[in-house]
């Protein structure tokens, strides 16, 4: 049985506890990004493109045993480290955990100022993508 | 080395640097150092006063009130523009229209001349360096008219190629739109130059001044351009408010770009007769407090003096130039002869964005990403860029600052 969503953001929030500056953090971050496996070519496609201002988020989705599954690739890796997180977090739930996580996590490791709008790295408009696909899942299988 | 406590050619940075206040706020815990000044300028207290002075002590609406502060209001707003016309070289004060920047005026133009010249068949010429705001008009107008968008192409070194202009150069090229100084290299085009050849052709020019205006001593009469615009707020002034020049007697025969108040002599139901320039371009209640307080900023320009400005903006461009090209990996984009004080570079290996976000962790603005020039970007085969651009204020020390905060951050990614 896989952790819940809470349970997960929760680890999060207990590991940057333990970093204290903010150069702690990002390294912590960019090693999250190195780690995650590179996307495979054949899906760096368009149609999977979740274009930014300035960095681009490639996502992936499949859905097994009533779960949503989540791939993902960037080509800026403090992004990739971010979207590493959002995959650890979601990725395997079910569409409507998905749908109601609040991913609270972002803004209690201090890293939600890339939420903001003028932050323009494609990762708000990547959690919407998540959550669209957990929806549409939800309705072709539900 | 111009230190911060060091005065160049009389110009006292220090000294400037306290008519910033916003030059002594922290960022992340650290002092600010502003190096995006090719997005935007921070403005001396002079603007800022004057924006204040203009809303406490004389607010009224201009040109038809008979009272009090309608007629100083009035008074400083045309002062302004009268300071603007020289600030320019302008023949006449007509021929400053007051826009919201850059943007509006090239679309004014796009919009008024263009849709009343431009003809099936008809050729634009604009260069591979543009902003998109001198790349959209364009392209709308074209495709709404039938008529042929023509690049000019960059070369490696980021300066326009002049034969391919020249050969670019037809009878039926109606307008060169093309930039002075480029907002994401740097480069200084040889706008005569080109003027003078569309001028033989029986081309107009449009020059994109956004960047040119702060840096270079600008005289729209030797130039001999016909359209020249620009923006306030990246020459110390406000946001929101900008200049279209153009020469009279094209805006005299061209059409009228927003209709409403000002712009009109007489209004019936049955027709309306319109005002002279330039009012005949500024429909609306304008933007009075900032057109005021661009006069500030002008002022502020002036009173350092343009030529000492640049120079020490070029000392900062030739000290950062030297001090980046020292970093491994680093490649400087756009080497032209002569540059403004703009400087792009990338790190092998490494996304501009993550340089970006560990610099501004250290309290240091720079610009990461495409500049809004994707085609340029494209031209180089890059996502984008990393740039730092100086101005007036700007000191050697932060030029240090900058290269100590690029080795973190390189250390951190790598």
């Amino acid at each position: 049985m896989e952790k819940d969503i809470a349970a997960i953001e929760e680890a999060f929030i207990e590991s940057f506890s333990f970093l204290d500056t903010w150069e702690e953090k990002y390294e912590y971050i960019i090693e999250l990004g190195k780690k995650l496996p590179a996307l495979d070519e054949q899906f760096k496609t368009e149609d999977k493109k979740i274009k930014g201002c300035q960095s681009t988020v490639w996502l992936v989705a499949s859905y097994q045993d009533d779960k949503v599954f989540f791939k993902a690739d960037s080509d800026a890796v403090i992004v990739k480290g971010l979207v590493s997180m959002l995959i650890e977090v979601l990725s395997g739930q079910a569409p409507d955990s998905i749908l109601n996580a609040r991913l609270e996590f972002i803004e209690k490791i201090g890293m939600h100022v890339h939420l903001a709008q003028t932050r323009s790295n494609g990762l708000r408009a990547m959690i919407a993508q998540m959550k669209d696909y957990a929806r549409a899942f939800k309705i072709i299988h539900i | 080395m111009i230190l911060a406590g060091t005065s160049t050619d009389r110009l006292d940075i220090t000294a400037i640097r306290l008519q910033f206040p916003i030059l002594s706020r922290m960022v992340k815990g650290r002092p600010l150092i502003y190096l995006d000044n090719a997005a935007t300028t921070q403005k001396p207290q002079a603007v800022i006063d004057a924006i204040i002075q203009y809303y406490c002590g004389y607010n009224a609406n201009i040109h038809r009130g008979i009272h009090t502060l309608a007629e100083e209001a009035t008074a400083a707003y045309e002062d302004s523009r009268t300071a603007l016309q020289e600030f320019i070289g302008a023949a006449s004060a007509d021929e400053i229209i007051f826009t919201r920047g850059t943007t509006e005026g090239i679309n004014l133009v796009a919009y008024t001349w263009g849709r009343a010249n431009i003809i099936a068949g008809d050729e634009i010429i604009i260069s591979e360096m543009e902003h998109h705001s001198n790349i959209v008009p364009w392209q709308i107008l074209c495709k709404e008219k039938g008529a042929e968008l023509k690049v000019i192409p960059v070369m490696d070194n980021g300066e326009l190629s002049m034969p391919a202009y020249l050969d670019l150069l037809t009878t039926r090229t109606k307008l060169v739109a093309v930039t002075q100084v480029s907002n994401a290299l740097g480069t200084v085009n040889p706008v005569k130059e080109i003027i003078r050849a569309a001028h033989r052709a029986g081309a107009l020019v449009l020059i994109d001044g956004a960047q040119s205006a702060v840096h270079l001593d600008i005289n729209v009469q030797d130039m001999d351009c016909d359209f020249f615009a620009f923006s306030g707020h990246k020459l110390y002034g406000p946001t929101g408010i900008g200049v279209l020049y153009g020469k009279k007697e094209l805006l005299n025969h061209m059409p009228f770009f927003h209709g409403g108040g000002e712009m009109i002599k007489e209004v019936t139901f049955a027709y309306t007769t319109y005002n002279e320039l330039p009012y005949k371009y500024e429909a609306g209640t304008p933007n009075i407090a900032d057109a005021i307080a661009l006069k500030s900023a002008i002022d502020f320009i002036k009173k350092h003096g343009r030529n000492q400005i640049r120079q020490h903006e070029a000392a900062l461009l030739s000290y950062a130039t030297e001090q980046l090209e020292a970093i491994p990996g680093l490649t400087i984009i756009g080497n032209a002869k002569e540059k403004a004080s703009v400087i792009s570079f990338i790190i092998k290996g490494l996304h501009p964005q993550d340089i970006g976000i560990l610099l501004d962790n250290q309290g240091i603005a720079v610009r990461t990403g495409h500049h809004c020039t994707q085609p340029l970007m494209k031209r180089f085969g890059i996502p984008g860029t990393v740039r730092a651009s100086f101005a007036v204020y700007n000191t050697t020390e932060e030029i240090d600052a900058l290269v100590a905060g690029l080795r973190k951050a390189i250390k951190m990614l790598s």
